[in-house]
């Protein structure tokens, strides 16, 4: 690792600050991401800025069906959440799937949707729940906060401070796990609400996470796994690599879209 | 250069350290807690694991700076007095290890889960939290077994030590 300058913030404001005066800063929250990547020297942040002691950040609230998830709670904490676990199951089933118990005690849901890793968990329950993403400056909706791989409509010194949704009717989410990493070769989260059905993709596509509006449509008229049969994703559009070819990820979508639905149906 | 300071087995200790200086190193190099160790560059072996503020972490993947402030056990920190913990006894008992590279962290992540599941652990249940800790040697079944066996006794202890 390069040599770095580190800074502590106790709130949402000095870190925007301690950014500012900073040349090549980064924020770094559970470093689960950030810190292998500045072992292996893909990163090199000349400052990095801890929003780890931030307590406005922290915890899991539930209002009725109105969700508020702070940014710096991490996986392990919305696993375990009993309140979360009884309006919105498929998220913590989610949470509790990420990585091993070791990254859960730390990796947190602001650092996972800002790196919008492209085989992150996360951005596709966001996309299903219709999630409004707040930040420091704004509040973007999921569908516009999540740009590409890798990419967020995140400015570089915008941070993260929670997410908000309502909670479904019913949600699963079902990952086929990479073996070796545990990132999602292609993980599907569906939820199902007054408002229709919805299902966010991750692991398998090209540009990162995205919702599969085919099936949406086919499971609003009806909700079983039977009404997916005939449906496929573009194998165009999806990933390929040493783990898997496009053709077995458009596969592989089907497939755990399936199970989820089947899971609450 | 930063000033970390943190408890590590009950021990206050602190140090001028560079801001890029991982926690394992740390605890290795200033502490000499080379019990602690590294068996890879990719935060997935979980051979560095230590509690820090009674979590399991993987010490590799955090700065020491990050950690200062915080409550730190290593494996060095498990024993009390001559006695060993009983997750240590088990995996002596059980064969839970060969070359023994892996074993603090396993047992660090293993006094975890059993901290987090008490006397709720069945086989399957460990061999999914062991998710993170990679044995090239075992084949994980007296691991498993060591582990089941530890929580059984810690529990049935608890409940003696509660009536
Ligand atoms: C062995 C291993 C296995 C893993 N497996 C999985 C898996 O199966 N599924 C999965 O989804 N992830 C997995 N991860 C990644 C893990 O979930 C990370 O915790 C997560 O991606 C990043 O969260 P973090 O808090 O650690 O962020 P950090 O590493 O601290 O930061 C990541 C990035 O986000 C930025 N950032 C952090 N917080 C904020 C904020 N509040 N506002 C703005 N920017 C912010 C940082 O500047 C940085 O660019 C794994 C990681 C490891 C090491
Ligand atoms: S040395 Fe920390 S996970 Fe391998
Ligand atoms: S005992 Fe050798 S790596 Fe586990």
């Amino acid at each position: 690792m390069y040599e770095t300058h580190y800074h502590r913030a106790g709130s949402v404001d000095e870190a925007t600050k301690l950014m500012a005066d900073a040349e090549g800063g980064k924020y770094v929250a559970g470093g689960q991401t950030l810190i292998p990547t500045m072992k292996q020297r893909l990163a090199a942040p000349d400052s990095l800025i801890d929003l780890r002691h931030i307590a406005d950040l922290k915890g899991v609230t539930v209002n009725g069906k109105d969700v508020r998830i702070g940014a710096g709670t991490p996986h392990a904490e919305v696993a375990g959440s009993t309140q979360l676990q009884a309006v919105c199951p498929g998220i913590c089933y989610l949470a509790g799937h990420i990585g091993d118990p070791h990254v859960r005690h730390m990796g947190t849901i602001g650092g996972s949707i800002a790196n919008n890793d492209p085989a992150a968990d996360y951005p596709s329950a966001m996309l299903a729940l219709d999630a409004t993403i707040h930040t420091s400056k704004r509040e973007i909706s999921a569908g516009d906060f999540f740009i590409g791989m890798f990419e967020t409509a995140l400015e570089e010194d915008e941070i993260v401070t929670a997410v908000s949704f309502t909670a479904p009717d019913k949600c699963a989410y079902s990952k086929f796990p990479n073996p070796a990493s545990r990132y999602a070769m292609a993980g599907v989260f569906v939820a199902k609400s007054g408002d229709g059905v919805r299902v966010g993709v991750t692991g398998a596509g090209m540009d990162g996470v995205f919702r599969w509006e085919e099936a949406e449509a086919a499971l609003a008229s009806d909700f079983s796994a039977a009404a997916l049969d005939g449906l496929s994703v573009n194998a165009g559009d999806m990933l390929e690599d040493m783990h898997g070819s496009s053709e077995y990820r458009a596969n592989l979508v089907k497939v755990m879209a399936k199970r989820a639905v089947a899971a609450i149906s | 250069m930063s000033k970390v300071e943190m408890t590590v087995n009950g021990r206050t200790v602190s140090a001028e350290v560079e801001d890029r200086t991982l926690l394992v190193n740390f605890l290795r190099e200033n502490l000499n807690l080379t019990g602690t160790h590294v068996g890879c560059d990719t935060s997935q072996c979980g051979a560095c694991v230590v509690h820090v503020d009674g979590k399991a972490v993987k010490s590799c993947t955090m700065l020491a700076a990050q950690a200062s402030g915080s409550e730190i056990t290593t494996i060095e920190g498990l024993a009390a007095g001559g006695e060993l913990h009983p997750v240590q006894a088990a995996f002596r008992e059980h064969h839970g290890l060969q070359c023994g590279f892996c074993t603090p962290g396993m047992i660090m992540a293993a006094t975890d889960m059993i901290n987090r599941y008490g006397g709720k652990l069945d086989e399957k249940t460990v061999r999914a939290e062991l998710d993170g800790n990679i044995c090239r040697c075992t084949g994980y079944h007296n691991i498993v077994k060591a582990i089941l066996a530890a929580a059984e006794e810690m529990s049935g202890s608890a409940k003696v030590a509660a009536e």
